[in-house]
């Protein structure tokens, strides 16, 4: 698989930075995963660890955390993640045609990655901008008003 | 502040945003100075303004004329017709057929609409959401002065208590008592909690007073920190809501600058400090013990209660959690009493709802109106009646944990009583309105789908009856049900109502039950005959049994 996996050095980096900005106490565990998240694109198995280190909490705990949360991955994902909103607002303008568009596109089901480590498909429950639904959002962009027509020329937007 | 002879406000919600609302606003100011009208003209930005058929707009006042969608192309035009020659740009002006929310009530001051009934919402679109100066200036920190410097703590909760305002996160708890539980508590620890983890299906109402107006959120909760003894509070934010999380940052460190936060506020000895934390993506969050233990940073899965977030909440401290809406309510109902406050709404449900209308209607968007009105008045007014000339079939309220509505019921009342009399209920405040296109058992497929994936795991009823929910609903909009499934959704729904720890599992077979009572013959229907009558479901052939 060539989906980009980080060096060490850059893990330590994106911890340290973290647990700079937010403490190291374990009621911002929260915020400082998801700051590696954002850095690191997901949070590997070596962040875990150094935080654990640093926040003495045991590494259990620090998975239990970042599993629940939908917003942290511990899996590496592809440079671009699609989000598709699958709530019942979007589903009744016409949101299932627009996924079944998305998979054909991408060649890619629910919570896969492509290949060449460019797409990860993800579902996800609500994002608050139903007044415009379907609604899809790619990387931190929001494309409202979506319908499969659009799709291959939203995903052409991204190298 | 300077007074400028018109104001011009581009909309700035993230939907104007992504579509060039940035490039406008940087037309409009080069134009503006082409022009050589800046010393007359101020431009701002504004927060959501409760429409989105025709974003971004540019709003012009004083005349109160709407233009969109606007195009950095058709800026220089809009310059010379109207602020520089004073006519008003008619190709440019928005259709009113597209009117929704706030914008819609101001066509309606020239009597063209039924007007809405704005008090939370009042300064969103209005105001600069990151100027506390404008806050200021539409009475921004005026009830927080009344409070200090002339009220006891106990009148601040009696007059709360008085308005009859109740929590508008779904449940409806008088606010004012639940205030007085925490002031009786003896602590030496309090806190303050904004739940803004807004994650229903199909509401954004509370984004749009986080971004439009974010100050009153900070004068809310010092005001509720006095009124109960609490110096500390915390707004929770849903994650994914990043320019909010942006504008309460600005906010709450310009009120820090301007002496509206931190030590001896309006030189008394009231201290009030406010932190942010930011969600990272759960629907269960929003449940108030779920949310405390993320802010603990732990997984957030909701406690046993009792003992309730009143006695043992944040650390173990008494703690208000108080939705968005119901806080924005406070200000307005110190600055004008109780009484003002009961004029709007009913009387057991005072106020006014913002309601995010949706579906198959003309005019999607936000409205705030007094609590009450029914559904027929909402689809046939703001939302200017049903798609396409289709018809309503229901609608499906308060996001995922809210009821499926019949149109037998379109006529009851939208307030607390009315609904709960009626057996539904009208949570969070999303107006999901379906046409005849929609199934039933699809909709309910894809509700139960969500409690599923949002389930916890912490208790078993709802961790494995949102699972086999789902599964029946999918067998029977395959066509592979029998009858008898229908008996064990309807046990299954009571389980989940009567076994599940928290407010999710409870309401996750709400459902179910509905399409059960209102639209059993059409569920029916794909299992007798094996046929979908909306049309949606595919029917898949019986596997044989072996």
């Amino acid at each position: 698989m060539s989906v980009e996996t980080k060096s060490s050095e850059k893990i330590l980096e994106a911890v340290n930075a973290a647990i700079e900005k937010f403490g190291a106490k374990q009621e911002e565990l929260i915020p400082i995963l998801n700051e590696v998240n954002r850095q690191l694109g997901y949070i590997p198995t070596e962040a875990m660890e150094e935080i654990s280190r640093r926040l003495k909490e045991p590494k259990s705990s620090l998975f239990g955390v970042a599993s629940f949360y939908h917003m942290l991955s511990t899996k590496p994902r592809g440079r671009h993640v699609i989000q598709f909103c699958e709530s019942a607002p979007c589903h009744v303008v016409g949101g299932r045609e627009v996924f079944e568009a998305l998979k054909e596109e991408l060649g890619l089901e629910a919570n896969e990655t492509s290949p060449d480590g460019k797409w990860t498909l993800i579902t996800t429950s609500c994002l608050g901008v139903c007044s415009v639904g379907p609604v899809i959002v790619v990387d931190e962009d929001i494309y409202g008003n979506v319908d499969a027509r659009k799709v291959p020329e939203i995903l052409a937007r991204y190298e | 502040m300077k007074m400028a002879r018109s104001m011009v406000l581009v909309s700035s919600d993230p939907i104007s945003m992504q579509l060039g609302a940035q490039e406008v606003f940087q037309a409009l100011q080069d134009q503006i100075k082409a022009f050589g009208l800046e010393d007359e003209i101020s431009l701002t930005m504004v927060g959501d303004v409760g429409r989105h058929d025709a974003l971004p707009l540019v709003i012009v006042y004083p005349e109160a004329v709407i233009y969109g969608p606007v195009t950095p192309e058709k800026v220089p035009y809009l310059v010379e017709e109207h602020l520089y020659k004073g006519r008003i740009a008619e190709e440019l002006v928005a259709s009113v057929r597209e009117l929704s929310g706030r914008i819609a009530w101001l066509h309606a001051r020239k009597g063209t609409l039924p007007a809405e009934q704005r008090i939370v919402l009042r300064r969103a679109g209005i105001i600069d959401p990151t100027s506390i100066e404008e806050y200021i200036l539409h009475d921004g920190y005026m009830a927080l002065g009344k409070v200090l410097t002339s009220m006891t703590p106990e009148e601040v909760i009696e007059e709360v208590k008085k308005s009859g305002l109740r929590g508008r996160g779904g449940a409806g708890f008088p606010t004012g008592s639940k205030w007085g539980f925490v002031a009786r508590e003896k602590s030496d620890k309090k806190y303050i909690i904004c739940n803004a983890d807004e994650s229903e299906p199909g509401t954004f109402k509370d984004r749009l007073i986080l971004e439009g107006d974010p100050h009153s959120m900070i004068e809310a909760m010092a005001i509720a920190g006095y009124a109960v003894g609490a110096d500390e509070g915390y707004i929770y934010v849903r994650g994914e809501y990043l320019l909010a999380q942006e504008r309460l940052k600005k906010a709450i460190q310009d009120a820090h600058e301007m002496g509206f936060l931190g030590k001896n506020i309006f030189g008394t000895d009231f201290n009030f400090e406010i932190h942010i934390h930011a969600g990272a993506g759960a629907y269960i969050c929003g449940e108030e013990t779920a949310l405390i233990e993320s802010i603990e940073g732990k997984r957030g899965q909701p406690r046993s209660r009792p003992p309730y977030p009143t006695t043992f909440g944040l650390w173990g401290k008494p703690t208000v959690i108080n939705n968005v809406e119901t806080l924005a309510n406070i200000p307005p109902i110190i600055n004008n009493g109780a009484d003002w406050y009961r004029s709007f709404g009913t009387p057991s449900s005072p106020g006014t709802k913002v309601y995010t209308v949706l579906g198959n209607v003309n005019v999607t968007g936000l409205i705030e109106v007094p609590m009450g009105i029914t559904l027929r008045e909402v689809i046939a007014i703001y939302a200017k009646g049903m798609k396409d000339g289709s018809n309503f079939k229901l609608a499906q309220t308060g996001g995922s944990s809210g009821s499926i509505i019949p149109a037998s019921l379109q006529d009851t009342p939208m307030d607390f009583d009315s609904y709960a009399k009626a057996g539904v209920s009208l949570g969070s405040g999303a107006l999901l309105i379906c046409n005849e296109d929609t199934c039933v058992v699809d909709l309910a497929k894809v509700l139960l789908n969500f409690f599923r994936v949002e389930s916890c795991g912490k208790c078993n009823p709802c961790r494995i009856g949102t699972q086999r929910a789902w599964e029946m609903l999918d067998k029977i909009s395959k066509g592979q049900a029998s009858l008898s499934d229908l008996d064990k959704l309807a046990e299954l729904s009571e389980n989940l109502y009567m076994l599940s720890n928290c407010g999710l599992g409870q309401t996750a077979g709400t459902p179910l039950r509905d399409i059960l009572n209102y639209f059993r013959a059409e569920v029916e229907a794909h299992i007798r005959l094996k046929i979908c009558p909306a049309g949606v479901c595919k029917m898949e052939e019986m596997i044989p049994q072996p």
